[in-house]
C-alpha cells in the first residue's frame, strides 16, 4: 500500500461524489421551476441506491468471480472479503467506495429521460432494476473481468460502462414514459440558466476525479488521464460555442453542454491516447453530439435533458476513437494511427452490443415497472409539477 | 379605453402573445400569479391522503385597447389560450379614466 496513491483515490473518490448532486443541478437548471426539487432529488436518490445496492450485492456481482464471463458472484456479499489493506497500492474498500461512485452517477445521468413527468416510487423500483441488470453485468463485462475485458475491449474510465449504457437507456426510458405534456406544442424553457451552469461546472470539477482517479494510482498515466480530459473537454466547448454563434448566439447552455460532451468522449480513452488524440476526440465530440442533439430534437423525441446525444452518443464515439488514436507510448495500446487494427474492431462491437443491450434490457425493465406502478404521474400531478406532487415541497416560495 | 386583463395558462402564454403581436396589439404588462377558480385549485389523490393544490401558477396579461377593441383582444386571447380543461383562465374587462406616456407627459386618449 501506497500512502500517496491511496490519497489521491480517497481524493478522486470526493471527487465523484460531488458528480452526483451536480448532474442534479445540471439538470435542475433545464426543467421548469416547478420540478427543480425532483431533479436534484432525482440525483440524490441515485446515490443512495447505487450506495445501498452496492453494499448489499452490487459490488460482489460486479467485481467478485465470474460467471460465464457475464457476471460476478456473491462471495463479497455485503462486502464480506473486501480488505481494507491488501498488497495492491490501495486497500480493496477504496477501489469499492471509487466504483460505488460510478455507480450512482450513472443512475443519475439516466434521469435526463424522465424529466418532469416520472413517478417517484416508479424511479426507486427502476433504479433498483437497472442498477442489477444493467449497470453491474456492465462494469463486470469492462472492469471486472468479464467477456468484453476477455476479448480486450477497453474502457478507462467509463464511456461504456457510464456513459453508453445511460445514454442509450436514456433513449430507451424516454421512449418507454412518453413525451411531457405539451412537448412540441409549447415552448418548455429552462428556468435557471445559473444552476445549470454551477451543475456543469461540479461535474466537470469531479471529472477530475473521474477520469485521473481510474488509473487507480497516483502516477502517469493519471497525469495523462488529468491532462487530456481538461485538454478535450475545452476543445468541445469552443466546438459546440462556435456551432452555436453560427446558427445565432453562443449561448452558455450549449457551451456548457459542449464541455460535457468532450468529457464523456474523453472518458473511455484517457488513459490510452496522447495530446493530439485529445484536442481531435474533443472536436469530435462537438460536431457529432450537437448533431445528435439536433436530430433528437428534429424526431420530436423528448429525451428530455440530453443524456442520450451528450452520453450516449460521446461516450460511444470516444470508445470508438480509442480504437483510432490509443498511442502505445501511454499505456502499450496501439490504435489504428499507431498500426494496431484488431483494437478498433473489438471497441466497434463493445459499442455496439452494449448499446443494444442498454436499449432493449432498459426499455423492458422500464415497462415492467409501468406494469407495477405507472411510470408516469397523472396528467394533473404533471401539471401542478413533481415538487409539489411528489414531495410536497416547493423549490421557490 | 378600456384595460382587458386575462388570467391564464403559463404554458399558453407564448400562444396568445403571438397571436396579439400579429393583429397588432404590442402593448401589455404580464405578470406571474399564482390562483384559483372555482375548482379550487386541483386536488391530489394518494393512497389515504389528499393533497391540496389550492393556488396554481397562472400568467396575468394586461392590455390597454380602445373600446371597438376590446372583443377582438377577447376573441384572440380566448382562442389561444383555451386547452378546455378547467383552469384556462378568466378575462376581465375594465375602464380606464386616463392614460399618459412618462417619456412624454402626453395624456393619451386613443391607442391608435
Amino acid at each position: 500500500m501506497n500512502s500517496g496513491d491511496v490519497a489521491w483515490i480517497l481524493t478522486s473518490t470526493a471527487l465523484v461524489m460531488l458528480m452526483i448532486p451536480g448532474v442534479g443541478l445540471f439538470y435542475a437548471g433545464m426543467v421548469r421551476k416547478k420540478n427543480v426539487v425532483s431533479m436534484i432529488s432525482l440525483s440524490i436518490v441515485s446515490a443512495i441506491l447505487a450506495g445501498v445496492i452496492w453494499v448489499l450485492y452490487g459490488y460482489s456481482l460486479a467485481f467478485s468471480g465470474d460467471v460465464g464471463g457475464f457476471i460476478g458472484d456473491l462471495s463479497k456479499i455485503l462486502l464480506a472479503n473486501v480488505s481494507l489493506d491488501g498488497s495492491d497500492a490501495i486497500p480493496e474498500m477504496l477501489f469499492m467506495m471509487f466504483q460505488m461512485m460510478f455507480a450512482g452517477v450513472t443512475l443519475a445521468i439516466i434521469t435526463s429521460a424522465i424529466a418532469e413527468r416520472i413517478r417517484f416510487s416508479a424511479f426507486v423500483l427502476f433504479g433498483v432494476l437497472w442498477l442489477t441488470l444493467v449497470y453491474i453485468p456492465f462494469a463486470h463485462w469492462l472492469w471486472g473481468n468479464g467477456w468484453l475485458a476477455g476479448i480486450g475491449a477497453l474502457d478507462f474510465a467509463g464511456g461504456i460502462v457510464v456513459h453508453v449504457s445511460s445514454g442509450f437507456g436514456a433513449l430507451a426510458l424516454a421512449f418507454a414514459v412518453g413525451k411531457r405534456y405539451g412537448y412540441g406544442e409549447h415552448p418548455i424553457e429552462p428556468h435557471s440558466i445559473p444552476l445549470t451552469l454551477i451543475g456543469g461546472s461540479l461535474l466537470w470539477f469531479g471529472w477530475f476525479g473521474f477520469n485521473g482517479g481510474s488509473a487507480l494510482l497516483a502516477d502517469r498515466i493519471a497525469v495523462n488521464a488529468i491532462t487530456v480530459t481538461f485538454i478535450a473537454s475545452c476543445f468541445a466547448g469552443l466546438t459546440w460555442m462556435i456551432l452555436s454563434w453560427m446558427n445565432g448566439k453562443p449561448g452558455s447552455l450549449g457551451i456548457i453542454t459542449g464541455v460535457i460532451a468532450g468529457l464523456a468522449s474523453i472518458t473511455p480513452a484517457a488513459g490510452f491516447v496522447d495530446i493530439p488524440g485529445a484536442i481531435v476526440i474533443g472536436i469530435l465530440a462537438g460536431v457529432i453530439c450537437f448533431m445528435a442533439l439536433e436530430f433528437r430534437i428534429k424526431k420530436g423525441i423528448d429525451e428530455s435533458l440530453d443524456a442520450w446525444a451528450v452520453h450516449g452518443v460521446g461516450g460511444a464515439m470516444g470508445s470508438i476513437a480509442v480504437g483510432i488514436f490509443a498511442n502505445p507510448a501511454i499505456s502499450g495500446y496501439a490504435g489504428l494511427l499507431h498500426g494496431g487494427f484488431d483494437l478498433l474492431l473489438t471497441q466497434l462491437l463493445a459499442v455496439a452490443v452494449t448499446a443494444v443491450y442498454a436499449f432493449m434490457v432498459t426499455f423492458a425493465i422500464a415497462k415492467a415497472v409501468d406494469y407495477v406502478v405507472p411510470l408516469r404521474v397523472e396528467l394533473e400531478e404533471e401539471y401542478v409539477g413533481l415538487d409539489i406532487s411528489q414531495h410536497g415541497e416547493v423549490g421557490y416560495a | 379605453m378600456k384595460m382587458v386583463v386575462a388570467i391564464i395558462r403559463p404554458e399558453r402564454f407564448e400562444a396568445v402573445e403571438d397571436a396579439l403581436a400579429e393583429k397588432g396589439y404590442i402593448g401589455m404588462t404580464v405578470t406571474e400569479v399564482k390562483g384559483r377558480g372555482e375548482q379550487k385549485g386541483i386536488k391530489l389523490q394518494y393512497r389515504g391522503t389528499t393533497i391540496d393544490v389550492d393556488l396554481l401558477q397562472k400568467i396575468k396579461l394586461e392590455i390597454v385597447v380602445d373600446d371597438k377593441d376590446v372583443d377582438k383582444v377577447i376573441e384572440i386571447i380566448c382562442k389561444n389560450a383555451r386547452t378546455g380543461k378547467y383552469g384556462d383562465g378568466r378575462i376581465f374587462v375594465i375602464p380606464v379614466e386616463k392614460s399618459v406616456r412618462v417619456r412624454t407627459g402626453e395624456l393619451i386618449t386613443s391607442d391608435s
